[in-house]
């Protein structure tokens, strides 16, 4: 029978259709299978900046009313506090790390770092996991994102990444720097002040966002790679100067503080009743700016480890 | 005058017109509301299209904002379902007429004062106008409710192929009835929450919060809306599936009352949140999940064998192998589509929501809540997007698309929804198979993957609503024939059968139904 005289509105043959799914399936399997074996492109050295911005500093924030979280709620922090002008960073956390070591006051247990923590209460709630008191890892230096390599005796971080925030680690780990110095974790609270500062402002250094003023998902820094992996920039990259054609944008807070937006999320200190759940504040590299906003929050359990995952430390005034 | 005025007839009251304006406007929304995030985000078109159209954006308030356009999209797309069942299931015309005038209305005043609310300023009139579209929509679903009383003799079903009880109820109809009812219900459930929340933005996205260890009875209750109305837009969509395919038989009768009690026990269970019985309260949605999805099953299990008998008695044979069978299968995309994006849906959606629920502690809450957030958010923005493309399917033939466009229009949306789907899905759980470090080809490849399927699927969309439009512009196009077959500028009182689509590839929209 021809083509004609089935009629115009005739059903045709369906094997050109069916054999183009079947292909453009395979093609996207195929795809998706060689995007998972792909190793990522990474510098083998990163660039090497200097910002200026030391690490060793500290800001004090004064006590007093600030507008918290997204709605702007009146809040106060009782006591003035002084907080890292930066992340910690790889050369920091890679010199505590070697103390601690001889010290005896860490081991290492496979890949990873474990140290002691004395536990948290639990309350059996759903969704929550005791913490129990023992050895809990540090940092986990077998991944490949980890920055401070360990050769058997001693820690080493990787070439070009001294001044970029730590990360890799955890929870546990984070508090035990900071206490190895008699120091602490920010609570949120703290955090947040810091970050923005009294006036309600959304991001550390006002009202809008761009690729001058933090590291975030695709904002083109120079440390992103030509297949977009996003990678950590040094701690105060964000300070106004230019880097090549890479313009940064002063995106300190009103407290003097850099990377309160982008580059590592933070863990901050509190433990709360009923999850075991940590809370980190920041957004990170990875992240899409509302995430980067001042009241934005994420959390992960306190042995989570993961390239995106950093700190910086909070203390008394030192009179 | 008169070229507007039939032309404004077709599309404000003809089915098919109502129809085509929502899935314009949805899809108009979608297009230029999509570029605010996202990779066209990053490709600069946020920037430009807030420039060029005055958006005024507060950070604050993004969530607010997106609230708002979700309501924007999904009231349309409950109005689109509204106007399908009044043209499917037996009603008064005046009844059809009233559902559809009220809900049209509510719609508009949804979709484009809360838009003009939440991202042209804060105009409180159109806040207010927002507020009123939404109470119309409300207002019609029970217009709704009252025309599909199932109890009413009128309506009574003899035919034994078709559910129903011995009084004659039609258990079909009463699916549609519980169905609109537990939405009625449900809406009114978020209603009382987003009044709560509304006022003075105090608002949130639930995969923000969905981890936190406590929740208020309010923030259960928003969370709970979203679920049970997408849950409730899927049982509606199946039921009208189920219509176009003249749904009998033994699988009916077996899935009719799988399909009423599933919507009972899921809308009650979701509803349990916010009481005390909260902790038990999961558990309830399961078994409430479990027989609506036995029901949409037991629908495929009858309509795939009823396109092979019916394409193969088309070619004239009485025997035929697997190979031609599948052929036959597959012959028509617009039926077949709408049943295998059910049966996708299984892999993209409900397997990841039962996968989510089963290893919530060992695996989800072992990572950080920003990759649960990914998954969540993924779960339910495939199973909107599934919802539309049956819905598509089932409109393309309803307009009568045929011949080579039936095959195009039918495989593309197929195929390139399902690569988005399929590539949203691996990447809202690459955290099982791939480190953060290493996953940035996976994330390139996956989110390029996406990004092609539906921009692909959008392209066609707007090819089709091109190509009514221009048949809307033809003297004698298309939609003369829906007007004059509808004989919308003189309606009566009367009972209008319950129509139904074609059961044969390309053919008008003919009567069906029972007795």
């Amino acid at each position: 029978m021809s083509r004609s005289s089935l009629g115009r509105n005739a059903p045709r043959p369906v094997r050109r259709p069916v054999a183009i799914i079947l292909a453009v399936l395979a093609s996207a399997s195929l795809l998706v299978g060689a995007a998972c074996a792909a190793v990522p492109a990474s510098f083998a050295a990163p660039p090497a900046y200097a910002t200026g911005v030391d690490p060793e500093a500290w800001a004090l924030v004064p006590a007093g009313e600030y507008l918290a979280g997204q709605f702007n709620e009146r809040a106060r922090t009782d006591r003035d506090f002084e907080i890292m002008v930066t992340p910690v960073t790889n050369a920091q956390y890679a010199r505590y790390l070697n103390e601690a070591l001889a010290a005896g006051k860490v081991r290492v247990d496979g890949g990873r770092v474990l140290g002691h923590y004395p536990g948290d209460p639990f309350a059996g709630k759903k969704h929550e996991k005791p913490i129990k008191a023992g050895a809990w890892p540090f940092y986990v230096f077998s991944d490949p994102a980890a920055r401070i390599t360990f050769d058997g005796k001693a820690f080493t971080v990787k070439s070009g990444y001294e001044d970029h925030p730590v990360t890799m680690v955890t929870w546990f780990g984070a508090r035990a720097f900071a206490e190895s110095h008699g120091w602490r974790l920010p609570t949120e609270a703290e955090w947040e002040k810091a970050a923005r500062g009294v006036d309600g402002r959304p991001f550390p250094w006002g009202d809008a966002i761009g690729p001058g003023n933090a590291n975030y998902y695709h904002s083109r820094d120079p440390f992103e790679t030509p297949g977009r992996m996003g990678d950590t920039t040094p701690v105060g990259l964000y300070g106004g100067k230019s880097y090549g054609s890479f313009k940064t944008v002063d995106s300190k807070s009103p407290y003097g503080l850099y990377d309160m937006a982008g580059n590592v999320d933070e863990w901050t200190a509190d433990v709360y009743a009923g999850t075991h759940q940590r809370y980190l504040r920041g957004g990170n590299k990875g992240d899409y700016p509302p995430d980067l906003r001042s009241w934005a929050r994420s959390s992960a359990p306190p042995d989570f480890a993961g390239p995106s995952a950093g700190f910086r430390c909070a203390r008394d005034p030192v009179r | 005058m008169a070229w507007l005025s039939d032309r404004l007839n077709y599309l404000f009251k003809s089915t098919k017109g109502l129809v085509l304006t929502a899935v314009g406007l949805v899809g108009l929304v979608t297009a230029v509301f999509g570029m605010l995030s996202g990779p066209a985000s990053e490709w600069g078109l946020k920037d430009f299209i807030v420039r060029t159209l005055g958006m005024r954006l507060v950070e604050a308030e993004r969530e607010g904002r997106i609230i708002m356009l979700y309501h924007s999209i999904a009231i349309p797309v409950v109005a689109i379902l509204v106007y399908l069942i009044t043209d499917a299931v037996p009603m008064k015309e005046r009844q059809r007429s009233t559902i559809n005038a009220t809900i049209t209305v509510g719609y508009l005043l949804t979709m484009f004062d809360g838009l003009g609310f939440a991202y042209f300023g804060h105009s409180w009139l159109l806040h207010g106008l927002f507020i009123a579209g939404m109470s119309l929509t409300f207002y019609s679903g029970g217009l709704l409710a009252a025309a599909l009383w199932p109890w009413n003799k009128e309506h009574h079903v003899s035919d034994p192929a078709y559910a129903h009880l011995r009084s004659g109820v039609d258990l079909e109809r009463l699916a549609f009835f519980t169905m609109a009812v537990a939405t009625l219900g449900s809406a009114a459930f978020g209603a009382a929450a987003g009044a709560y929340y509304g006022n003075g933005f105090q608002t949130f996205l639930a995969e923000n919060l969905i981890r936190e260890p406590h929740h208020s009875v309010a923030q259960f209750a928003v969370i709970g809306h979203l679920h049970i109305m997408l849950a409730l837009i899927a049982v509606a969509t199946t039921l009208v599936i189920g219509r176009w395919f003249d749904f009998k038989g033994i699988w009916h009768k077996l899935a009719m009352p799988l399909m009423i009690l599933g919507t009972v026990v899921l809308t009650l269970g979701v509803w349990g949140v916010v009481t005390p019985l909260e902790p038990a309260a999961h558990m309830v949605i399961y078994v409430g999940a479990t027989p609506a999805m036995l029901a949409a099953l037991f629908l495929i299990l009858y309509a795939w064998p009823k396109l092979v008998r019916e394409r193969l008695a088309e070619q004239g044979l009485t025997r035929a192998g697997f190979g031609r069978k599948a052929l036959a299968l597959l012959h028509d995309p617009l039926k077949f589509g709408a049943l295998w994006q059910m049966v996708y849906m299984n892999f993209t959606v409900s397997g990841v929501g039962i996968f989510m629920a089963v290893t919530l502690d060992k695996i989800i809450r072992v990572w950080p809540s920003k990759e649960e957030r990914i998954t969540l958010t993924g779960h339910w923005h495939i199973l909107s997007a599934i919802v539309a493309t049956i819905i598509l399917f089932y409109f393309a033939d309803m307009v009568g698309m045929k011949g080579r466009v039936r095959q195009w229009f039918g495989w593309t949306i197929i195929l390139a929804s399902d690569l988005a789907f399929g590539a949203v899905t691996v990447f809202s759980l690459k955290r099982l198979f791939i480190a953060e470090y290493d996953q940035q080809p996976l994330v390139n490849v996956t989110m390029w993957l996406t990004d092609l399927g539906l921009i692909t699927v959008l392209t066609v969309l707007a090819a089709f609503l091109v190509w009514r439009l221009v048949d809307l512009a033809r003297a004698r196009g298309h939609w003369r024939e829906d007007v004059a077959e509808k004989g919308i500028l003189g309606m009566d009182a009367t009972v209008v059968p319950a129509k139904t689509p074609t059961s044969t590839p390309g053919a008008g929209a003919g009567t069906g139904g029972r007795s």
